[in-house]
């Protein structure tokens, strides 16, 4: 069995998930505090590809980015850079497409913590970033773990807008879901089951280990 | 000494009312503060520590402004340095005690001499879950202490404690904030609770 869709596959949620990581804690931090008009349309924004078939949001993706036209064409002669059928296209399209599984539990978490926490600690003199790393960050943690892992499982499972945006080169953008389809429509049965089976038992270990993880952590949530 | 004269807007069940408060406290005393609950008292500590801006007004400790509507001065919490019990403690779940005094400063012998004073010692490793209703508002009381507070807001740091330890608590506070030069101004909707100890009144309604 050639297994290099698994380890694209790996490669990829491990990527998309640490970028989602750097990007999402600040934007869910942000979005957490006061609400007005334009944090309630960059949410909705972000919420989007949880309920737009995949295809449709793989569909925009590859018309903006095709290097024959407008910002594809742009970032082609500027930078030489092409998203449309490479690793980077799949990677960008992860990051919008599981975005919403980082934000929302992170920015529901820091909702959460009442906002006395942080007076109290600018009352002893710390700043915001202070305040942030060593009193609301810890604090948030079974919430942070549940989005980490929601978001690497997620890319794991992504077909459709990878599909779009990155199609089905061997090695490059043929991640496991699409191997999947692939080695069906040829009626290698044994090959999609083997993928299948990978994937399955994969996320389903990752997704158990979180709940029991939580409900260890809701048990004793101060120890 | 501290003058404050502010006014806020402040949104009630009967539509807005206006919270004006005019008063000088003076240096090192103690005063309390009541009123009825949604009066504004939690709102006007939280002004005098910079958590809330007030709508118009000055706020002045000796010769700084800490707040000046007029001339948009409007110093931040962390330059106020207010020492702020808060109602609900808000102590930090994820650190110890000894973690929450070591967050606010570096001076050992005096985290000892809070510890000893909150009836903590024993429990300095014990994160606020597993301390009781009464040793948590202790926390709180010395965590606000630990930075050396000239100034002092207490926002109800009795109510979880019984008789005997609050006279204990108070006596022993009484001598700390002597010894540190602290104004306090504490709201406590108890009568009885401060009699003897405070020397002012302001009556929020």
């Amino acid at each position: 069995m050639d297994l290099s869709p698994i380890w694209l596959t790996l490669k990829l949620a491990a990527i998309t998930t640490l970028i989602l990581l750097l990007v999402g804690l600040p934007l869910a931090w942000w979005l957490s505090k006061k609400r007005s008009l334009v944090k309630i349309i960059i949410e909705a924004i972000i919420t989007m590809p949880l309920v737009l078939p995949p295809s449709v949001l793989g569909f925009y993706l590859l018309l903006a980015f095709s290097p024959q036209h407008g910002l594809g064409l742009w970032l082609q002669q500027t930078f030489n850079v092409q998203f449309v059928f490479s690793f980077k296209g799949l990677v960008l399209a992860s990051i919008i497409y599981s975005m919403p599984f980082m934000i929302s539990p992170v920015k529901s978490a820091f909702q959460q913590l009442p906002a006395s926490l942080s007076q109290a600690s600018y009352t002893l003199g710390k700043t915001p970033w202070q305040t942030f790393w060593h009193v609301l960050l810890p604090n948030i943690k079974p919430s942070l773990l549940t989005a980490v892992v929601l978001t690497f499982a997620h890319t794991l499972g992504e077909f459709g807008v990878v599909l779009m945006i990155g199609g089905n080169i061997p090695g490059v953008t043929r991640v496991a879901s699409i191997a999947v389809y692939d080695s069906v429509e040829q009626r290698d049965y044994a090959a999609a089951n083997n993928y299948s089976l990978i994937l399955f038992a994969t996320t389903f270990v990752m997704v158990l280990s979180v709940f029991i993880y939580n409900k260890y952590q809701a048990k004793s949530p101060l120890e | 000494m501290i003058a404050v004269n502010i006014e806020k807007k402040l949104k009630a069940y009967n539509g807005l009312q206006v919270l004006r408060i005019k008063k000088d406290f003076l240096p090192g005393g103690i005063t309390r503060i009541t009123g009825p609950s949604g009066a504004g008292k939690t709102t006007f500590l939280k002004m005098i520590a910079g958590l809330i801006t007030p709508d118009s007004g000055i706020i002045k400790t000796n010769s700084i402004t800490w707040f000046d509507a007029a001339q948009k001065i409007n110093l931040s919490p962390q330059q106020r340095r207010v020492g702020f019990v808060f109602q609900d403690y808000a102590l930090f779940p994820n650190m110890t005690v000894k973690q929450h005094l070591e967050y606010a400063t570096d001076d050992a012998e005096w985290i000892n001499r809070l510890l000893h004073i909150g009836g903590l010692d024993t429990f300095a490793d014990h994160r606020p879950g597993h301390l009781s209703g009464g040793q948590q508002q202790r926390l709180a009381i010395m965590r606000a202490l630990a930075i050396k507070p000239k100034l002092l807001l207490m926002d109800e740091p009795f109510s979880a404690l019984d008789l005997k330890m609050k006279s204990a608590l108070i006596a022993d506070l009484q001598v700390l904030f002597t010894k540190l030069g602290a104004t306090t101004l504490i709201v406590s909707h108890n009568p009885q609770e401060l009699d003897g100890v405070s020397g002012d009144e302001l009556e929020i309604f």
